[in-house]
C-alpha cells in the first residue's frame, strides 16, 4: 500500500512537469500580450515591461527559472495583470474561499444526493422513485449558469432573504447561494448513482438471505446494504471534485466570491502568464492528489481491492 | 498667461458654515438638504483593478479609486473645468515652461507634508524603465523634456523636465508649447507618490497596512475580485468639507447579476449596464437611470493598407459602406441610451469643438442607400459581384449586436460580411497587425480637446490601425498644434475625414449608469467621467 | 453541470462481464429494451428532436441572420412567439411575421436559430462521442489484447492525461488557436476517450481468454485482424451504452464553453449559446431562455433515459 502511494506520488512529478511545459509553450504560441491595450504602447515601454518580467530571456531560461522558483522557493512569481499582488498572494486569498464553498457543496451533494438515491431505491417503482429520478435528471441537465441568476432573482431581488453575492469572510448568508448553485448537479448525479447501486445491492443474494432470515427492513438497509451501495458513489467523488473546481468558474463570476475559479478563464484571456501557470500547477496537483485519496479510501472500504 | 484661482464658491461657503466635522443628521452647509445619518457610498466595479499605484494604473477602475485616494496638482469641477488640487496657482508665459504653486497645508496620510519633491519623484518614477509602467507613454505625451530618452533607457530619470524650486513650487519644462498641459496633470499617472513608503515596502506599498496617500480617502481593506473599502483620511487638507465617510466597491463581473443586486439595494451606483437594459430602467425610474455625454467615439476602422481587401483603398467603396450604415437604428433601436449618431470622429461634446456640417448627414437614409449602391457599382461591386469582407470585433454584447446589424445593413448592397469575434488580447493583436478588413473600434479622450481624437488618424500615429494616409490632413494637425486657435483647423480636418471616409463613424458615447436617488451632487456634466466622492453626499430619504 | 456522470457508468461497465454469444444477446436485449417504456419514449423524443433539426429549415420563414427591423429595439414587447399575438400586446400575428418562437434579442427569428442551434449541438454531441468511442475502443482493445509492458505504458499514459485539468487546457486551446468547431472537437476529443479506453481494456482482458480468440490465435490470424474482427464486435454492447451517456456530456461541455464566450462564431449558434443569451434576457423576455432550454433539457433527459434503458437491456446482470 505504502509503495503504491509512493509510486503514485512519484508519477505526479512527470505529469506536473509535462503540464508546466505544455502550458508554457501554449502561452508562447498565443497571439496577444499581457501588456497590450487599446492604445498602442511605444516599443520602448513594452521593452521595459518585458525586461522587468524577464520575458526578454530565451524560452528555456524562462521555463527553467520558473520551475526552479516554484520547486525551491515555492514562489509562483508575479501576476502580469494584478500588479499589486503576486501569484502566491492571489492563491492564498482565493483558494480558501473556493475550498470553503467547494467543501460545503460536496457535503450537501453527498448527503442529500445519497439520501435521495437510497430513498428512491427502497421505494422502487413508486411515485417517490419516479419523482426522484425526474428531479435528479432535471437538476443534472440544468446548467448552473442558468440556475445562478435565477437564485439571485428569487432570493435576493424578490424575497430579499440573502445577499446576491460577495463573500465577507465566509459568513453563512453569503455561502448559501453559491453552495446551492454548485452542488445541485452533483447532488443529482450522486442520487442517480446511489439509486442504481442500491437497487443492485437490494437484489443480491446476501440481502435476500437477510430478508429470508426475517430481519427488519431498516436493519437490512442500514446494516447491510448501505456500505456496498455507496462504493460507486465513492468512485464518483474524484471526478465530482474536479467538476466542482471547474464549476467554480461560474460561481465566482456570478456571486463575486473572490475564489480562484474565475482565474481559469480570466488569466487565459488577459494573458496573465503568472496566474495561468500557478493555476495550472495547483489544479494539476489537486487533481492527482484527490484521485489518489479516493483510491486509498476505496481500498480501505472495500477489502477485496489490493494495490 | 497667468491664471489665479479663488477658492470655488462652494468650498468658501462650506468653510464659512462648518468649522468642524459634519455631525450626523446635519444639513448640507450649502444647500440646506437634510443629510442621511449613514454617509456611505458604494458602487459596482466590472473587474478587479490590477493596481492603485498611480504610476502603474492603466485602466479606468483603478483610475476611479486613485481619484479618491490620491490628489494630483489639479482636479476637476463637476463640469470638467480645472480646480485646484494640491496646487493652488499655475501659470506659464509661453505655454512651454509651467510653474505650479502648491498649498502648504497638504499632508500625506502619515502626517508628512506633500511637497513639490513628491511630484518630481512620482513623475520620474513613471518614466523610469525600472518601474516598467505601461503608462510611461503618458509622460511622453505631456512633452516633458527628455521623457522619451528616459523611457528608452538612454538617460537617467533625474533628467526629466520637472524640478522642485522649493517645497511649494514645481517647475515643468516642455519640449514644445502645450496650452492644455494643466488639464493633463489631472490624470492619475501624474499624481504624487510617497518615496519613503515605496522604498520601504516595494511592490507591497499599496497594501492597506502600508499605503500612504494624500487624497480624501485611504484604502483600508481589499479582497481581490470581491470588494475594497475606503475610509476618511483625516490628514486630508479639505477633510472638513468631505461628507461621505466610507466608500465600498464591489467587483461583479456579470452585468445582469449586478443589476439585480443594485435593485435589491446592495449598492448605490453601477455603470456598464447590461446591453439593452437602459430604456426599461429609464422608464421604470428616470431619477435613477442616467445618460450623460461621454467623450468617446465608436467607429469602424477600414483597413486601407495592402493587407486589407483591395477595394477598401477606393474611397467610393468606403463611402458606400459608410452611407449604408443606418446610424439611427444603432442608436435608437440597439443602444437606446441617448447616444448621438456620429458623422465626425471628434465627439460633439468636446470642449470648444465646432462640429462641421458633414454633407451626408443631411441626406435622408434612402438617398444615402441609393448613392451607396451607385458608388459601389461604379467601383465594380454589387449583388452580382459581391464584396466579401472580414469584420472583427472583441467580445461584448454591444459590439456583437452592432456588428450583426451592420452586416445586415450592408447585405442588400451585395457586401458579404464574415463576422469574427476575438477576445480582447487576440483582437488587439489582429487589429494592430492589419489582419482584417473592417474592425470595430472605439476611442476615448485622454484630455478634453479635439486633437485627442484627430491625432489618431495622422499617418505616423501608432494607433492608426487602418493605415489611413493623407498629407493634407497631417499638415493641418501639425499646424493646429502650433495655432493660437486650432478650432477652425480641427473643423477642416473633420471635413477631410468625411471626404475620404477614412473611418466609418457610428456614434458618440453616453455614459449610462444607475445612481441611488439619495446620492446628490453627482458630476453629471463631467464628460470624462471623472468623479470625486468627496463632492457627493447622501440626503436623508423622506 | 454533471460532465462526469459517465465516468461512473463506465466503472460499472468495466466491471461487468463481456457479452455472451451475439445473436441471442441482441434479440434478448431488443426485447428487454422495448419493454422499458421510458427508454422507448426517449427514443421517440430524440427522433422528434432530430426531425426538428433536419426539417426545421423547411418550416422556418426566415434565415438565421435576417434582422426584423420593425421589431429590433422593441423585442420585449413585440418579439414574443407569434402564437401569443393578441390585442393586448404588440406581437405581430403569425401570418405576418412567422416568428413561431419569437425573436432573439437582436430581432432575428428564434425558430430558425433554434433549428440551427439544435443541429450544431447534436453534431457536437454525436461527433464528439464518436471520436471518443472510436479512439477509446481501439486504444483500450490494443492495450488489453497485447497486455504486458505495452499495456502498462499505455495505461500510465491514460492516467497521466486524466490528471490534467482539461477544462482549463481546453480554454487555453480555444484562446490560443482561436474559436472554431474543429478546435472544440479536438479539445473535447482529447479527453473524452480516456474512460472509454479503460472500459474497453477491462473487457478485452477477459475476452482474450475466450475460446474463439484462442482459436483465432492458433490459426495464425494477424493480431490487428483479431482485434478488429473478434474483440471490437464483442465490445459493441458496452460501447453503445457508454456512447449514449457521452453524447449529453458533450452537449453540456459545449454549453459551458459557449457560456464562457468561446463557442461557435456568429451568426451560427448552439443550444449553449442560445441559453446563455436567453439567461441574460431573462427579465426582458422569458421565451428567449425557455425555448432553447426546453430543447436542451428534453433532449438530455431523453439521452439519459435512453442510456439507462440500453444499459438495462444490454447488461447481463439483469434485474
Amino acid at each position: 500500500m505504502f509503495a503504491y502511494i509512493l509510486r503514485r506520488l512519484l508519477l505526479a512529478i512527470p505529469v506536473l512537469l509535462i503540464l508546466v511545459v505544455v502550458t508554457f509553450a501554449l502561452m508562447y504560441a498565443a497571439p496577444g500580450s499581457p501588456f497590450a491595450s487599446e492604445r498602442a504602447v511605444p516599443a520602448a515601454v513594452i521593452a521595459n515591461i518585458e525586461r522587468a518580467y524577464g520575458l526578454d530571456r530565451p524560452f528555456i531560461v524562462q521555463i527553467g527559472s520558473y520551475i526552479w522558483n516554484v520547486v525551491v522557493h515555492f514562489d509562483f512569481g508575479p501576476s502580469f495583470q494584478y500588479r499589486d499582488q503576486d501569484v502566491n498572494d492571489l492563491i492564498e486569498q482565493g483558494f480558501p474561499v473556493t475550498l470553503t464553498y467547494g467543501f460545503w457543496s460536496f457535503v450537501v451533494a453527498v448527503i442529500v444526493g445519497g439520501a435521495l438515491g437510497i430513498a428512491a431505491a427502497i421505494r422502487h417503482n413508486t411515485w417517490l422513485d419516479y419523482l426522484a429520478v425526474g428531479v435528479s435528471i432535471g437538476a443534472q441537465v440544468l446548467p448552473n449558469f442558468v440556475l445562478a441568476p435565477i437564485l439571485v432573482l428569487v432570493f435576493t431581488l424578490w424575497l430579499g432573504w440573502l445577499p446576491g453575492g460577495g463573500w465577507q469572510g465566509g459568513q453563512i448568508e453569503y455561502v448559501i447561494l453559491p453552495v446551492i448553485a454548485l452542488s445541485t448537479s452533483f447532488m443529482a448525479s450522486i442520487a442517480r448513482i446511489a439509486r442504481a447501486s442500491m437497487l443492485e445491492v437490494m437484489t443480491s443474494n446476501f440481502i435476500r438471505t437477510a430478508r429470508a432470515k426475517g430481519l427488519p427492513g431498516r436493519t437490512i438497509v442500514f446494516r447491510h446494504a448501505l456500505k456496498p451501495a455507496l462504493l460507486p458513489v465513492l468512485s464518483y467523488l474524484g471526478p465530482a471534485f474536479v467538476g466542482m473546481i471547474t464549476g467554480s468558474v461560474v460561481i465566482d463570476l456570478y456571486f463575486s466570491t473572490g475564489g480562484i475559479g474565475q482565474f481559469f478563464v480570466a488569466s487565459a484571456l488577459n494573458r496573465d502568464y503568472g496566474v495561468m501557470m500557478g493555476i495550472t500547477v495547483l489544479l494539476g496537483a489537486l487533481t492527482i492528489l484527490f484521485n489518489l485519496v479516493v483510491d486509498i479510501l476505496y481500498a480501505w472500504i472495500d477489502p477485496k481491492i489490493r494495490y | 498667461m497667468t491664471r489665479t484661482f479663488l477658492l470655488t464658491a462652494s468650498s468658501a461657503l462650506a468653510l464659512a458654515v462648518s468649522a468642524g466635522h459634519l455631525a450626523a443628521q446635519e444639513v448640507h452647509p450649502e444647500t440646506g438638504e437634510t443629510l442621511a445619518e449613514n454617509q456611505s457610498f458604494s458602487y459596482r466595479l466590472l473587474d478587479q483593478f490590477p493596481t492603485i499605484d498611480p504610476q502603474l494604473i492603466e485602466e479606468t477602475a483603478g483610475g476611479h479609486v486613485a481619484r479618491q485616494v490620491f490628489e494630483g496638482l489639479l482636479t476637476q469641477n463637476s463640469d470638467g473645468t480645472l480646480r485646484p488640487g494640491v496646487a493652488t496657482d499655475w501659470s506659464s508665459d509661453d505655454n512651454q515652461t509651467w510653474t505650479f504653486t502648491l498649498r502648504d497645508d497638504a499632508r500625506w496620510s502619515n502626517g508628512d507634508p506633500v511637497t513639490a519633491h513628491d511630484f518630481v519623484y512620482a513623475w520620474q518614477r513613471a518614466a523610469d524603465p525600472a518601474t516598467a509602467s505601461e503608462y510611461a507613454w503618458y509622460v511622453e505625451l505631456t512633452q516633458m523634456v527628455n521623457a522619451g530618452a528616459i523611457i528608452a533607457g538612454e538617460m537617467d530619470p533625474s533628467e526629466l523636465g520637472v524640478r522642485a524650486i522649493d517645497d511649494h513650487t514645481l517647475e515643468v519644462s516642455l519640449d514644445a508649447p502645450l496650452p492644455y498641459f494643466p488639464q493633463m496633470t489631472v490624470h492619475y499617472t501624474l499624481m504624487p507618490a510617497h518615496q519613503a513608503t515605496i522604498e520601504e515596502f516595494g511592490a507591497d506599498w499599496t497594501d492597506p497596512e502600508n499605503i500612504v496617500a494624500n487624497g480624501a480617502y485611504i484604502l483600508d481593506e481589499i479582497a481581490v475580485n470581491e470588494y475594497f473599502h475606503l475610509s476618511r483620511n483625516p490628514e486630508y487638507w479639505g477633510a472638513d468639507d468631505v461628507i461621505i465617510d466610507e466608500v465600498t466597491g464591489y467587483v461583479i463581473n456579470d452585468a445582469n447579476q449586478a443589476l439585480s443586486r443594485f435593485q435589491a439595494g446592495e449598492f448605490d451606483m453601477m455603470d456598464d449596464l447590461p446591453a439593452g437594459s437602459y430604456p426599461d430602467l429609464e422608464a421604470e425610474n428616470p431619477d435613477v437611470a442616467h445618460a450623460v455625454p461621454r467623450l468617446c467615439s465608436y467607429y469602424y476602422t477600414i483597413n486601407q493598407s495592402g493587407s486589407g481587401h483591395e477595394a477598401l483603398s477606393d474611397p467610393r467603396v468606403r463611402t458606400a459602406l459608410s452611407y449604408a450604415v443606418r446610424r439611427d437604428v444603432v442608436t435608437d433601436q440597439i443602444l437606446q441610451a441617448g447616444q448621438a449618431p456620429a458623422y465626425s470622429f471628434t465627439h460633439w461634446a468636446t470642449a470648444d469643438f465646432e462640429l462641421p456640417t458633414i454633407a451626408y448627414s443631411e441626406l435622408t437614409q434612402d438617398e444615402r442607400n441609393e448613392q451607396a449602391a451607385a458608388l459601389l457599382a461604379e467601383a465594380g461591386y454589387g449583388p452580382d459581384n459581391p464584396l466579401e469582407l472580414n469584420l472583427i470585433y472583441n467580445t461584448s454584447d454591444n459590439h456583437r449586436q452592432i456588428a450583426i446589424a451592420l452586416s445586415q445593413m450592408w447585405a442588400p448592397l451585395g457586401v458579404e460580411i464574415t463576422l469574427n469575434n476575438y477576445e480582447w488580447q487576440s483582437y488587439l493583436d489582429i487589429r494592430g497587425n492589419q489582419q482584417f478588413d473592417l474592425a470595430r473600434s472605439g476611442w476615448c479622450a485622454d484630455y478634453n480637446e479635439a486633437s485627442t481624437f484627430l491625432d489618431l488618424l495622422t499617418s505616423n500615429n501608432a494607433n492608426n490601425d487602418g493605415k489611413y494616409v493623407n498629407e493634407d490632413y497631417d499638415a493641418l494637425l501639425a499646424e493646429a498644434a502650433r495655432a493660437d486657435d486650432p478650432q477652425p483647423l480641427y473643423t477642416q480636418a473633420e471635413e477631410i475625414l468625411a471626404q475620404d471616409m477614412a473611418i466609418i463613424p457610428i456614434y458618440h458615447y453616453t455614459q449610462n449608469f444607475v445612481l441611488d436617488e439619495t446620492i446628490h451632487n453627482w458630476p453629471f456634466n463631467n464628460a470624462e467621467n471623472n468623479w470625486y466622492v468627496r463632492d457627493i453626499y447622501r440626503v436623508a430619504s423622506e | 453541470m454533471a460532465m462526469f456522470a459517465t465516468g461512473t457508468a463506465a466503472e460499472t461497465l468495466a466491471q461487468s462481464a463481456p457479452m455472451g454469444p451475439p445473436r441471442s444477446l441482441w434479440a434478448d436485449a431488443r426485447a428487454r429494451f422495448f419493454r422499458n417504456r421510458a427508454a422507448v419514449a426517449s427514443l421517440i423524443v430524440l427522433g422528434l428532436v432530430a426531425a426538428f433539426a433536419l426539417f426545421g429549415p423547411l418550416v422556418a420563414r426566415h434565415s438565421i441572420e435576417t434582422i426584423d427591423w420593425a421589431i429590433l429595439g422593441n423585442v420585449d414587447e413585440a418579439g414574443g412567439p407569434c402564437f401569443l399575438s393578441g390585442p393586448d400586446n404588440e406581437i405581430p400575428p403569425c401570418s405576418d411575421s412567422g416568428h413561431y418562437f419569437g425573436t432573439d434579442a437582436q430581432a432575428r427569428d428564434l425558430f430558425a436559430r433554434t433549428v440551427q442551434g439544435t443541429q450544431i449541438s447534436l453534431m457536437v454531441g454525436v461527433v464528439g462521442a464518436l471520436i471518443a468511442v472510436v479512439v477509446g475502443t481501439l486504444y483500450g482493445a490494443i492495450s488489453g489484447y497485447f497486455g504486458g509492458r505495452l499495456d502498462n505504458v499505455m495505461m500510465r499514459i491514460v492516467d497521466i492525461l486524466m490528471s490534467i485539468p482539461y477544462m482549463f487546457v481546453l480554454i487555453l486551446l480555444l484562446v490560443v488557436f482561436g474559436r472554431s468547431i474543429l478546435m472544440l472537437f479536438v479539445g473535447i476529443g482529447l479527453i473524452s476517450w480516456l474512460d472509454m479506453a479503460r472500459i474497453a481494456r477491462g473487457q478485452t482482458l477477459s475476452l482474450r481468454e475466450k475460446e474463439f480468440v484462442e482459436a483465432a490465435i492458433a490459426t495464425g490470424v494477424h493480431p490487428f485482424r483479431i482485434i478488429l474482427r473478434h474483440i471490437v464486435p464483442n465490445l459493441l454492447g458496452v460501447v453503445i451504452v457508454y456512447a449514449t451517456l457521452l453524447v449529453p456530456s458533450m452537449i453540456i461541455y459545449e454549453s459551458f464553453i459557449s457560456f464562457l464566450g468561446l463557442g461557435v462564431q456568429e451568426p451560427l449558434t448552439s443550444w449553449g449559446a442560445l441559453i446563455n443569451e436567453g439567461a441574460d434576457q431573462m427579465r426582458q423576455g422569458l421565451w428567449m431562455l425557455l425555448v432553447p432550454l426546453f430543447f436542451f433539457v428534453v433532449s438530455l433527459f431523453s439521452f439519459f433515459f435512453l442510456g439507462d434503458g440500453l444499459r438495462d437491456a444490454l447488461d447481463p446482470k439483469d434485474r
